[in-house]
């Protein structure tokens, strides 16, 4: 320590005329420095945390196995209560399982880790990466459901889909939407304490657009259309998650910040 | 009188409205008839809704950055006033969708996202009511409030243009073009959304000051 500063003091006076031209490129410097340190940083702690929330399920398998067995069961139960529907009510009722799905896997994703734990991540990592790895994390959970949700859907009840590949990706399309709506809904209800009600009250009116896009796609591939009617949808798509997702980036340090 | 020159324009100008859109003469179209005025009432609704939601969504920002009460109170009565607003607008459209288009509900992309918006809206109010502490409450309510605002930009001017509507400016229909608004018309509908906007305004900063009051107490 002592070394350094003496080390640091013989520099300054080394550099001595050129201590002004530093002084005025200094700011410069830090900022540049910092931007590239903390970007380094920042895709691996956004890695090491959804390694983290992956491990942490796989080792309780508890939350999955629920979920897993909530979905495969509301598939049954839909099944015995119409045992043959209409096209256009089957797209629907899949939303809906899919829709009270995600609502039930992700609702717990910010209340599973104690407060103790939680203040330690704050302390570790920045914000941001915090809501990104959940996002991600979230999302994969979600595909995971929607992809076994949709294969006990669509065996259990059988259905023609005219254009199969392009429901499998309004599929995942939905699952990315559910997964990046949910999380920061998810955040803001978890700080609220009565997690169950709050959560399906805040995220009913934000899926709701979504839904909306989502149902109708799906239709479209039901009813094989024409691929590129279905383009302007999938804009829309793409065009609510970036929206969320920035806004979600924005708003989480101040969550956090408790 | 200097500061609160505003609201007697805000008056006047909805006086002029109301008497201007039940005197003036309009043009006859084939369905509206005379309901063509209901433009002069319905439409301001909305435009008041906007900006009070706008208004709303700026103070939460501010909220974030400065941590005042003040900005926060402000926000929140800016959802209140809103969505009262609000229901005057579904309202007066309901009352115009049953003459003209047989129904008072009929399935209208801008309808259904007009309802969303106020169930989001709702949800905002239920959540400050769940938040017990009040720095909390503030905070997470402006984090809620920043978030919904766009969603509800999707709802109410993306998602109608993207299907057909019933209203116009939407699903291919014309906005108001020079077809369905002549001159005379011009000259009370855009006092009147003029007016209405102040009058919100107006009840919204009476309503925070009591507010304030009521908090500083």
């Amino acid at each position: 320590m002592r070394a350094r500063r003496i080390q640091e003091s013989s520099v300054n006076v080394l550099l001595r005329p050129l201590s002004l031209f530093l002084l005025v490129l200094r700011p410069l410097c830090y900022v540049r420095k910092r931007v590239s340190l903390s970007d380094m940083n920042f895709v691996r702690q956004v890695y090491l945390l959804l390694r983290k929330e992956i491990t942490l399920e796989w080792r309780s398998k508890y939350a999955l196995n629920g979920v897993l067995l909530y979905v495969i069961s509301t598939v049954f139960v839909c099944y015995q209560a119409f045992k043959s529907v209409h096209p256009v009510i089957w797209n629907a009722l899949f939303w809906i399982i899919l829709l009270f799905t995600s609502i039930n896997a992700i609702s717990k994703s910010f209340t599973q880790e104690s407060k103790a734990r939680q203040l330690y991540y704050y302390t570790l990592v920045s914000a941001q990466a915090i809501i990104l790895s959940k996002i991600i994390y979230n999302v994969l959970l979600m595909l995971l459901l929607a992809t076994v949700a949709f294969f006990a859907y669509s065996t259990i009840f059988r259905n023609e889909i005219g254009d199969p590949p392009l429901y499998f990706i309004t599929i995942l399309l939905g699952s990315i939407s559910f997964g990046t709506a949910l999380t920061m809904v998810s955040g803001i209800s978890a700080k609220a304490n009565n997690s169950g009600t709050l959560m399906a009250i805040l995220s009913f009116p934000v899926l709701i657009p979504v839904i909306i896009v989502l149902i109708k796609l799906s239709k479209n591939a039901m009813d094989g259309l024409e691929r590129s009617v279905s383009y302007d949808e999938i804009g829309v798509l793409l065009a609510i998650n970036l929206i969320v997702l920035t806004v979600s980036l924005l708003l989480f340090p101040y969550i956090w910040r408790d | 009188m200097k500061a609160y020159w505003w609201k007697f324009l805000a008056a006047g100008l909805v006086f002029y409205s109301i008497i201007g859109g039940f005197l003036f003469p309009v043009p006859e179209l084939p369905i509206l008839h005379e309901t063509i005025r209901n433009t002069y009432f319905h439409i301001p609704m909305w435009f008041a809704m906007i900006l009070l939601y706008v208004i709303s969504v700026v103070y939460s920002i501010k909220y974030l950055s400065s941590g005042e009460t003040k900005h926060d109170l402000l926000a929140v009565e800016s959802v209140n006033v809103g969505i009262i607003f609000c229901g005057f607008g579904l309202i007066t459209g309901m009352l115009w969708a049953d003459v003209t288009w047989g129904e008072p509900w009929p399935n209208d992309p801008k309808l259904n996202g007009s309802a969303i918006a106020t169930l989001m809206y709702l949800a905002y109010l239920v959540l400050r009511n769940a938040l017990d502490e009040e720095q909390k409450r503030a905070k997470i309510s402006a984090i809620y409030n920043i978030f919904a605002f766009p969603v509800m930009i999707v709802l109410l001017f993306i998602l109608p243009r993207l299907t057909d509507s019933l209203h116009p400016g939407n699903g291919g229909n014309p906005a108001f073009s020079n077809l369905d608004m002549d001159g005379t018309m011009r000259a009370v509908f855009y006092p009147a959304v003029l007016g209405w906007m102040l009058i919100g305004v107006w009840i919204t900063t009476l309503r925070y000051r009591y507010r304030l009051i009521d908090w500083e107490q």
